[in-house]
């Protein structure tokens, strides 16, 4: 969707701001948000690209006036509501009101450890060869999805170069509507010039990590 | 609503959210989705045990020996695992190499995306809208926040993390170090250098 997540290119945010000795989280209801947030997404009932597309399916000016972890707390609220995991009125109440149903796991202390050294690979076989290859001209397509995409507006519908095949992976668009509908995946480079123009400084090398169905052969 | 606390606007709206999500664990709880134990694990995994000291460790060995360092750029998943760092938005991380001529820069212009085993959890600024907006369009200019000036020749490569490929910036190695052992080389790899937004912190009694 072309949300206000989708930031590539933006003016008017003002210089970044870094803190010194910045500590890992801010506050306490941070590090509850963060880690039930991650705690609920291992019972299996969603998946990263249905959590991040919760985060930013929203009215821009809301996504703009949370912070990360508001917007985190914002969509696991989201995608346990959806579910009927949990009602409106239990939030609230804050406390649970109504039976619950099953998860397909509950994550234990003791499966922390393992499930972290685990990870989440996302790399599956490949059913069909690459279309492109090292060196290959493409464009990114121009499409506009109101859904989820990890396809960015300010790559769309510009020429780059195939710098690298990354594999066959999980492709995010497709994850996001609950199949996993595996795609090659390559990196991308742009040139900072056929982004943002003759003007734009020409040392700028822009990649972009993306699926096949994103790209286009160049002519 | 006690407002002893406050100093700023923003005491109140902290308040509100302790208490969103003091309720949204304690029915989380109540239903059985979650343990809170499991909660407790997860922070203190983040906060105490994964960080960048971990992606200084790679960094440092990698310009210690050349036999890693070729490891590591050809395959960064393989390499950093076998320093016992590895899992959650880590498993397909590259390893990207600053030289005299080409200077990296991390970003995740959609989301967060981050190489939590080798960085831990992401700074604010990098998750926040000044930085992913800029990096790509700006990444002089973002560098220049940092206090970094490159030279005009230089080129700036922006890897955007759009995908579930993580990335980790190996910067150059700072002059006059030929002496030191890795855990001394470690101690010059800064979080920001591994992101690009910083370079390798030269060794004491340097210019």
């Amino acid at each position: 969707m072309n949300g206000a997540h989708d930031m590539g290119g933006m003016h008017g945010f003002g210089p970044v701001a870094p803190e010194p000795d910045e500590p890992v989280f801010h506050a306490d209801w941070e590090r509850r948000a963060f880690a039930l947030t991650l705690a609920m997404g291992a019972t299996g009932e969603w998946n990263i690209d249905m959590s991040r597309f919760a985060r930013e399916n929203r009215a821009p000016a809301d996504y703009l006036s949370k912070s990360y972890y508001e917007l985190w707390a914002a969509g696991t609220e989201q995608l346990l509501l959806e579910r009927g995991l949990v009602s409106a009125d239990e939030i609230t109440a804050g406390r649970a009101l109504h039976p619950s149903r099953p998860v397909r796991r509950v994550l234990a202390a003791a499966d922390v450890a393992p499930l972290l050294a685990l990870g989440a690979p996302t790399d599956r076989p490949a059913t069909a060869p690459a279309r492109f290859r090292v060196g290959d001209a493409v464009r990114a397509r121009n499409i506009n999805p109101p859904r989820h995409t990890r396809l960015p507006r300010y790559v769309r519908g510009h020429a780059g170069v195939i710098d690298a095949v990354r594999g066959c992976q999980v492709f995010a668009d497709a994850n996001a509507l609950g199949h996993e509908d595996p795609q090659w995946l390559y990196t991308v480079r742009f040139d900072g010039r056929e982004l943002w123009g003759a003007d734009a400084d020409p040392t700028t090398i822009v990649s972009v990590d993306l699926w096949e169905p994103h790209l286009e052969p160049s002519t | 609503m006690d407002h002893a606390d406050d100093h700023d606007h923003d005491g109140s709206e902290l308040t509100d959210m302790q208490l969103r999500v003091r309720a949204l664990e304690t029915v989380l709880t109540e239903k059985g989705y979650i343990d809170p134990a499991a909660l407790d694990l997860l922070i203190d995994t983040y906060e105490t045990k994964i960080g960048p000291r971990n992606g200084a460790r790679v960094v440092a060995k990698a310009w210690a020996d050349p036999n890693y360092r070729r490891w590591l750029l050809k395959d960064g998943g393989a390499a950093i695992e076998s320093l016992g760092f590895a899992g959650r938005q880590g498993k397909h991380l590259i390893a990207v190499e600053n030289t005299p001529t080409t200077h990296n820069l991390v970003v995740c212009t959609l989301c967060s995306c981050y190489p939590w085993p080798v960085l831990g959890l992401p700074p604010v600024w990098y998750k926040a809208a000044p930085y992913r907006s800029r990096a790509v369009i700006d990444p002089r200019g973002v560098l220049r926040d940092f206090g970094v000036e490159l030279p005009a020749e230089t080129t700036i490569r922006v890897w955007d993390s759009t995908a579930e490929l993580r990335y980790l910036v190996v910067p150059m190695r700072p002059a006059g170090t030929e002496h030191l052992d890795e855990a001394q080389l470690a101690a010059l790899v800064t979080r920001d250098s591994m992101i690009g937004t910083g370079l390798a912190r030269a060794p004491q009694g340097t210019p």
